[in-house]
């Protein structure tokens, strides 16, 4: 058979095994996604018609929800290479079977990056300007060139790597080490990649000095191990209940353990960084008032959040630490969900509101997300899920329904 | 302007990749489309600095066209090119200026801005004479039957044209950049309005156009530049150019013109004999947020 009639096959075998087949709690999430989906075609045209007026971002405050989305999914995309390092690293097996699902993720972390990026733009039918040879890239003064650069390769190296891996169990083949193993290498630099140079876009920026700091990039990193892993966490355990998926409890166990020391470090470092600014006291503290508290008597719309934020890391993190905690499926369930919903705010909300308010001339702006704001984010998160549901559903039909075990060497 | 010669067929590897790779999204926007000659060769036209002379020529006459027909009265775009030996310096005087905000509205109808959505180019801040210069209580809504208020005093803000200008080096695309004159400017038909600007200029200089800029055709200054007071559009950056449109051919900016009390100063920050560096060498001279080495050619002082 020819590859391209190879290849054919396995696109239309893929699409069967991603639709049918499923139960009926399987159908209504797919329809619930497009549910989502569809209304949000409805509110980004809205937006595209009348323009990022009918956000309730400003001059003052010019990002907002589209791009704290974007800069907490980067994060998850990044957290994949937790899991990749002691796989492939350690040659750790229990763990080696769950990559495939965090390159997936990663995946479709990623095209929500994209996504988010591209509804966020003023201009977005000029995005190919940015493309190298045809368009202006800024290279290499700009870290949003970079970023873009970064995010694609990263989009690309996860995206093979796991539809090379899916192809193969699908044809029953062995896969070739040669081509996986130094590409799932390169994943992990590149995966600490993404989201430093994320962290750069803000971190370069004298002119907002909440984001001026040296341990933005470190911070990031550690908040990512701590989110991407959490949503893995629960996925596993529903696979395992509605599949043949199979993981062992010591795999899970493993990643809630290396979880449990990311929160640690991210904890410190956000300590660190409070200190130097309710210590030192300068003018720059007005930010962490902002956001804390609210500035000139009025209380800020995002006080409530960031507490709660703070709130669920420490006792997520004690939950994760304490052994027998980390173990009971129940408390460990609460504790991932925690740490995602407190890392979820840190990255979407209080890194970059704060960050703009009050603005560069002293005024404050209370920015709230507009009504368009919030369905088009949805609708964002929505194509993500599916893209990461059907990748889901078919892998698992290839690797643990037909009784193929060959991918897992 | 140096611009790289076209190729003798003057056909480009580089147009043939842009119309192929957009052959769809043309042939959507051809149907029921009648200008759709013009949207395509907006949608696949090349950075201000790329353009060769002609085809510099051809885009004015394309913008003259369209400003014209929309506007309904003849419009003009040039494309005035730097003045050698020139870098020009704007000084402001803090003990003159008395917040009227005449400079704000005068830049609105010699730049175009649009009235609906309002945007303005200069901020005037408020803040207390015990205070001092102090960002932190500053009040740029203030709202008095007359000014100056009692106990207050006034600072106009506006693009700096920064020697060192971080706006211009975290733009991905290059929309933004500083001229030979130390102009900074936006070619906004190139921007793809991802705001990264607006979040490092460090003086809140920068405007984004949220939602359709618009403009009573009777209003309109039909005098404009390519890379100054043309009509702005939607989903773009725009800001203060030291209103290159006058200040190119010898004219004072509009602000300094209006002006009521003389408290705004500007000229060429190379010729020794100059107002601007009579201001900086004699009087107290102070730049804004130092510390961010952005290097303004924007000087406050005290005259009085
Ligand atoms: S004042 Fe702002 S917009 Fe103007 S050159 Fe400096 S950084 Fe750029
Ligand atoms: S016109 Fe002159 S006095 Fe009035 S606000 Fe502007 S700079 Fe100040």
């Amino acid at each position: 058979m020819s590859f391209v009639r190879k290849a054919g096959n396995f696109v239309t075998g893929t699409a069967r095994m991603a639709f049918l087949g499923g139960n009926r709690v399987y159908y209504a999430w797919l329809l619930l996604l497009a549910v989502c989906i569809t209304q949000a075609l409805f509110a980004y045209a809205h937006q595209f018609e009348r323009g990022l007026i009918s956000t309730n971002m400003r001059d003052s405050v010019s990002w907002g929800f589209y791009i704290g989305n974007f800069t907490f999914l980067v994060g998850v995309a990044a957290a994949a290479v937790l899991l990749v390092i002691p796989a492939y690293v350690y040659n750790w097996k229990p763990i080696k079977e769950v990559v495939l699902f965090g390159e997936m993720l990663a995946v479709a972390a990623i095209v929500m990056c994209l996504l988010f990026v591209l509804v966020d733009m003023g201009r977005p039918d000029r995005f190919w300007h940015l493309i190298p040879g045809i368009g202006h890239m800024h290279l290499p003064s700009s870290i949003m060139a970079w970023d873009s650069v970064v995010l694609n390769i990263y989009l690309v190296i996860n995206l093979s790597v796991a539809s090379y891996l899916v192809y193969c169990a699908y044809y029953r083949i062995q896969y070739d080490r040669r081509i996986v193993v130094p590409l799932v290498i390169l994943s992990i630099p590149m995966a600490i990649s993404i989201h430093t140079v994320t962290a750069f876009l803000y971190n370069g920026m004298a002119s907002r000095p909440y984001w001026n700091s040296a341990i933005l990039a470190p911070r990031f990193i550690f908040s990512a191990f701590c989110s991407g892993p959490a949503l893995l966490l629960i996925l596993f355990q529903i696979l395992r209940k509605v599949s043949a998926f199979e993981i062992k409890d010591e795999a899970i166990h493993k990643i809630a353990e290396l979880m449990a020391y990311a929160m640690g470090f991210n904890l410190f470092l956000f300590g660190a960084e409070i200190f130097k600014e309710y210590y030192s006291n300068t003018h720059h503290l007005v930010y962490y008032q902002y956001l804390f508290r609210g500035l000139h008597g009025t209380a800020s719309p995002i006080a409530l959040y960031a507490w709660t934020s703070i709130a669920f890391s420490i006792i997520s993190f004690f939950l994760f630490l304490i052994p027998k905690t980390r173990r009971m499926p129940l408390t460990m369930n609460i504790g991932a969900v925690m740490i995602y919903l407190s890392v979820y705010i840190e990255k979407g909300i209080a890194l970059i509101i704060p960050g703009f308010t009050p603005d560069t001339l002293g005024q404050v702006y209370q920015y709230v997300p507009s009504a368009i704001e919030l369905r088009v984010a949805a609708g964002v998160f929505g194509v993500g899920f599916l893209l990461f549901t059907l990748m889901v559903k078919v892998s698992v039909s290839i690797l643990f329904e037909r009784g193929n075990q060959t991918v897992h060497a | 302007m140096p611009a790289p010669e076209p190729p003798a067929n003057g056909y480009t590897r580089r147009d043939s990749v842009v119309l192929g790779f957009f052959a769809l999204a043309a042939a959507a926007m051809s149907t029921g489309c009648a200008t759709d000659k013009l949207a395509l060769d907006e949608f696949v036209q090349k950075h201000f600095k790329d353009l060769s002379g002609d085809e510099l020529k051809d885009r004015l006459a394309q913008m003259e066209k369209r400003y014209s027909e929309e506007y309904g009265k003849s419009v003009k775009v040039s494309a005035t090119p730097p003045l050698p030996g020139v870098l020009f310096g704007y000084a402001l005087d803090l003990s003159r200026c008395i917040g009227c905000r005449r400079c704000v509205y005068g830049c609105v109808e010699e730049n175009n801005l649009s009235r609906d959505p309002q945007t303005h180019w200069i901020t005037v801040l408020e803040m207390d004479k015990e205070t001092g210069v102090d960002l932190r209580h500053a009040d740029a809504y203030y709202d008095h039957e007359t000014v100056p208020h009692p106990g207050k005093f006034y600072m106009p803000v506006a693009c700096q044209h920064c020697e060192n200008p971080p706006c211009v080096k975290v733009c991905p695309v290059q929309a933004t950049w500083k001229e030979p004159d130390g102009i900074v400017v936006i070619d906004d038909d190139w921007g793809i309005g991802c705001r990264r600007c607006l979040a490092a200029c460090p003086y809140g200089a920068r405007r984004f156009n949220w939602g359709k800029p618009s403009i009573p055709p009777d209003e309109l200054n039909p005098n404009t530049e390519y890379l100054g007071n043309r009509p702005r559009q939607r989903g773009v950056v725009e800001k203060c150019s030291f209103c290159l449109q006058r200040t190119r051919k010898g004219l004072y900016p509009k602000c300094v013109e209006v002006c009521p009390v003389g408290a705004r100063k500007f000229g060429n920050l190379l010729d020794p004999d100059s107002e601007i560096r009579y201001i900086i060498e004699n009087k107290r001279v102070f730049i804004l947020k130092d510390e961010l080495n952005t290097q303004p050619k924007f000087f406050y002082y005290y005259g009085l």
